[in-house]
């Protein structure tokens, strides 16, 4: 099928995009239009009008500012992947961005519309929720923080107005003695993933699992991961058994416990 | 600010194989469907519509992506390679000589995004390895080879070139 038709809004920079978006409340945000244009062309979403945000290069820099990296909203993820100073210091947000779908939808996806997509067995909205990521909305009159763990709100929801933008994610760089290890499984390379769990790692045995995949979004929660591996497996299954999962509970909460283990053993292995 | 109300027809100027291209489009138009309807390239495959078979792959900015997920509003500025871009005048190119030798294609249908998607691997690793190769082509469907005959299709394209290179 092909998309039904929408007034198209090209602004010349954000505040006009802004403007936009305020001036029409049916409108959608198109950036790379990796999850949108799919809906579109099957008509399981039909905006009135699209704003076009995708050749804002105001939204595309990469920095590193005051012990934070902040990603523009319209950074591809095969830019997050490649980039040299989020490999240094968020080597588990690059390795995830890697994940994402494949290279020539990584080559255009953007991380602003990979967020407030919110697909709950995407990569970075978990990242985001492991990383302790602040996300940067603006509308017409301002900007606002929100912590992406309350960013997410369910399934392909989040708490994005239909008058903002996400501008922008601030990922803070972790403490010397915290790693992290990123795992996750799929029937292909580059479909959604069954199941996904991000292993944060203090210093000593605390840390947290932050799953993805296996309910309505991200699902962060924090443990002391024990030393024997039985004791561990039992403490993700525990965890594992709240989770809404849907369909197919049992295998999808197996998933949940394998990924975690596999999560563990690489943030065991030292990367962060 | 630039709008274009519903139906509205808009005139584009597309850059594609290196020609711009004068067309009139609604905004809806996937560039997909502008270069195989509007500009007779119809060498550009659309098959599922939703990202996932890779057939619509073309390059942008000398990038794979796919034309089926973007409007051709959006391509303005931005150079489109299509298949017929990297075909010379005669004859076949290396990477299309090295899927012709090897029978890296049957039916046809996926093989001009495995050379588009090919190409541009070739140009980011000229020597890449198995994995490497099977990694980029992963998001390109093809019902009929089994992959392996694309996969020593490429890995010959690069040797051959490596060694041109080295004479």
């Amino acid at each position: 099928m092909k998309p039904a038709a929408f007034e198209y809004v090209r602004p010349d920079n954000l505040q006009g995009a802004l403007a936009a978006l305020r001036d029409h409340p049916d409108g959608k945000v198109l950036a790379g239009g990796q999850s949108l244009i799919p809906l579109m062309n099957f008509r399981l979403s039909r905006p009135q009008a699209l704003v076009d945000i995708s050749h804002l290069t105001e939204l595309t820099g990469i920095s590193v500012v005051d012990g934070a990296v902040e990603v523009g909203a319209l950074v591809r993820h095969q830019q997050l992947h490649e980039h040299e100073e989020v490999r240094r210091l968020l080597p588990v947000l690059s390795e995830a961005a890697g994940e994402v779908g494949h290279w020539a939808i990584r080559n255009r996806g953007t991380l602003g519309g990979s967020l407030t997509h919110a697909d709950p067995a995407a990569e970075l909205p978990a990242a985001a929720v492991a990383l302790r990521a602040t996300v940067v909305l603006a509308n017409a009159d301002g900007q606002r923080e929100v912590p992406a763990e309350s960013f997410f709100l369910g399934f392909l929801t989040t708490d994005i107005q239909p008058d903002e933008i996400l501008v922008a994610v601030r990922f803070p760089v972790p403490p010397a003695d915290v790693r992290y290890g990123f795992a996750e499984f799929a029937r292909r390379p580059g479909d959604f993933a069954l199941a996904g769990a991000f292993v944060e790692m203090g210093g000593d045995a605390s840390g947290s699992i932050t799953w993805f995949g296996v309910s309505g979004g991200p699902e962060r929660r924090e443990l002391d991961f024990p030393d024997d591996a039985q004791a561990r497996k039992a403490a993700f299954a525990e965890l594992a058994a709240e989770f809404d999962t849907g369909e197919d509970a049992v295998y999808r909460r197996k998933l949940a416990v394998t990924v975690a283990e596999q999560a563990y053993q690489k943030a065991r292995e030292g990367r962060r | 600010m630039e709008t274009t109300k519903a139906r509205e027809v808009v005139q584009i100027t597309l850059q594609v194989n290196g020609e711009a291209h004068t067309v009139e489009v609604e905004p809806r138009m996937l560039l997909a469907d502008v270069i195989r309807h509007k500009l007779g390239l119809t060498g550009t495959h659309v098959g599922c519509e939703q990202g996932v078979c890779g057939a619509c792959t073309v390059l942008v900015d000398g990038e794979p992506q796919r034309s089926c997920l973007m409007f051709a509003v959006q391509a303005q500025g931005h150079d489109i390679t299509t298949i017929e871009g990297v075909t010379p005048e005669s004859g076949l190119s290396p990477l299309q000589a090295a899927f012709q030798k090897h029978h890296g294609l049957q039916c046809g249908f996926c093989t001009p995004a495995m050379i588009l998607t090919s190409e541009a691997l070739l140009r980011k690793h000229p020597n890449p390895d198995e994995a490497q190769v099977r990694e980029a082509l992963s998001g390109n469907l093809c019902r009929c080879t089994g992959y392996q005959f694309i996969v020593d299709s490429v890995l010959d394209a690069a040797a051959q070139a490596s060694k041109k290179e080295g004479q």
